[in-house]
């Protein structure tokens, strides 16, 4: 079966049509958003730093799931992303 | 979970252009090959997402022979450990098994080396290679005004990279000075395919300028970056923009090897001509074996290889381009070495452990990054260190220490020995 060439996902719950191929950090990336992560002492939200899974900083909800390496995960179609919960703290 | 074990001649381990060539030419020469990788993409980091969009003559050729060899590849598998002596054990996200091959070639490349600077940890600042990486995987950049800065020839590639995916890449700034540049230049002749690279990526970068010996002090904004101020030493400048691309060049993973016993070389592991390490029927290959890029990747993957499956003959005619690659890395490394400068931009208060959001200031006085850890926790949250261990080691002069398992946050069941498992 031919990989359909768009994927739609949602992001805090807002839909979102992406490239098949795109990262789920990309995605939350192309909904604007740009903070991925609340820091453990606080201040401004954390971003993706490394891009290739290692420094955990572009962690969030995944189809219910916290604290997902977003950059690690490619967009399947339904898959629910999630910034907003505290869970990711 | 326990799958059955498969049996192999071969196993690699990281299917980056090292892992790939050396899975290969193995598996063209009738070896039963299994090559893993931890993510679920073949290439590594520079050739992720070939296999959707090709863009790379090189990817492609090598990417075609590894489909035709009869590979076995699975991805999102990594090894976490050894159960015995050569006896590995790989992790999938719902299975483990364990497995002794004949041997066992580690690719597992590099990473960045991050130096924290005031306002590194806004969102917006990635890594050099992170967001090139990010950028083949659907990052959106088309119109953003990016700064890439740094050192080393990744800048060059990722804001050729940036450019053509439709970024206004603002500035190119290389913490080397053209002095230490120039000296390097005259070893280049001897590569003739670099010094093509390194002119092709020039012209890809018409209009984009290129400063030697600046590096940058400080970012600011709010929620995201806004600016970076740099400096020559001499002047200062500020930069509006809404991404940086920032990278002090690459470090090989040692985490694997070092917890398989190979000993190192400074910072790379110690290998023979053939890229076996310390370890009998261990082999290493690519950036691990000291930082030199892709080509020289793609020779040592089939040197190990051919190596480890006693093809000698085939060897041979690999050994000049292997030793011409090695001292190409090895003045890499003098070239772009962090200048003295960089390691002094920290501020008290700019954190250095992004994990547990650990300060400069409150690492000063400690004398090793074991007491460091135990006291301010540093390097405990999930990174591991993998971030702060390079950086510490960088600017307090912490030693490399001797990694436990797992190598990365691996689930308890893969830990326990499987004779004792129900
Ligand atoms: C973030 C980043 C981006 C880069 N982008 C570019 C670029 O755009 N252009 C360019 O010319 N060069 C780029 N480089 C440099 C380039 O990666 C190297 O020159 C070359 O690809 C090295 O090849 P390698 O096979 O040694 O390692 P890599 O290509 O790094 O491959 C290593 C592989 O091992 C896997 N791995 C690691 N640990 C394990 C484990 N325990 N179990 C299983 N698998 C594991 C990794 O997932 C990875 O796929 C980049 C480097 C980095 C770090
Ligand atoms: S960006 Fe570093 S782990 Fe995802």
């Amino acid at each position: 079966m031919p990989e359909p060439e768009v994927i739609n996902v949602t992001v805090n719950g807002q839909r979102l049509s992406v490239p098949a191929g795109t990262v789920a950090a990309s995605a939350v990336a192309r909904a604007g958003l740009v903070g991925f992560r609340a820091p453990v002492r606080g201040g401004p939200a954390r971003g993706p730093l490394c891009g290739m899974g290692i420094c955990f900083e572009c962690r969030i909800m995944i189809n219910g799931q916290p604290q997902v390496r977003s950059c690690q995960v490619i967009c399947r179609e339904g898959m629910e992303l999630r910034t907003d919960d505290l869970a990711n703290a | 979970m326990i799958s059955p074990m498969p049996e192999c001649d071969l196993l690699v381990v990281g299917a980056g252009p090292a892992g790939v060539a050396a899975a290969t030419v193995a598996a063209e020469r009738g070896r039963a090959v299994l090559l893993l990788d931890d993510t679920p993409w073949l290439g590594g980091q520079i050739w992720r997402g070939e296999q959707q969009k090709p863009t790379n003559a090189q990817a492609q050729t090598w990417l075609n022979r590894l489909a035709r060899s009869g590979v076995r590849i699975i991805g999102e598998a990594r090894m976490v450990g050894l159960e015995g002596p050569g006896r590995y054990v790989i992790e999938t996200p719902d299975h483990h098994w364990t497995i002794q091959p004949k041997a066992l070639v580690l690719a597992t490349g590099a990473r960045e080396l991050f130096l924290p600077f005031p306002g590194w940890t806004l969102p917006g600042i990635l890594g050099a290679g992170g967001l090139q990486t990010l950028v083949k995987t659907g990052w959106p950049i088309e119109g953003q005004r990016v700064v890439v800065a740094g050192s080393g020839p990744l800048l060059l590639a990722v804001a050729a990279g940036l450019k053509k995916a439709g970024a206004n890449v603002v500035g190119l700034f290389e913490q080397a000075s053209p002095a230490s540049l120039a000296r390097f230049g005259t070893q280049l002749i001897a590569h003739p395919d670099k010094i093509g690279q390194a002119f092709g990526l020039r012209r890809q970068l018409a209009g984009v300028p290129y400063k030697l010996g600046w590096w940058p002090v400080r970012a600011e904004g709010v929620n995201q970056v806004e600016r970076l101020v740099l400096t020559s030493g001499r002047q200062t400048l500020t930069v509006d923009c809404d991404a940086v691309a920032c990278g002090f060049g690459l470090v090989p993973s040692l985490e694997l090897p070092t917890l398989l016993g190979c000993l190192l070389d400074g910072e790379a592991v110690a290998v023979d001509a053939g890229q076996q390490t310390s370890v009998q029927g261990i082999f290493a290959a690519g950036e691990l074996t000291g930082i030199g890029g892709n080509d020289k990747a793609l020779v040592e993957g089939q040197v190990a290889s051919l190596t480890a499956i006693g093809e000698h003959a085939a060897v041979f005619p690999l050994h000049r381009s292997r030793n011409g690659w090695r001292n190409f890395a090895r003045a890499l490394g003098k070239t772009f070495k962090p200048r003295p400068e960089l390691l002094k931009l920290a501020e008290p208060q700019t954190i250095v452990c992004r994990c547990e959001d650990v300060t400069y200031s409150q690492l000063s006085g400690y004398t090793s990054w074991r007491d460091a850890k135990l006291q301010t926790r540093c390097g405990m949250g999930p990174c591991q260190g993998r971030i702060c261990g390079a950086a510490t080691r960088q600017l307090f002069g912490w030693g490399m220490e001797s990694v436990r398992p797992p190598v990365l946050a691996a689930r308890v069941a893969s830990l326990i020995p499987s004779d004792e498992r129900i």
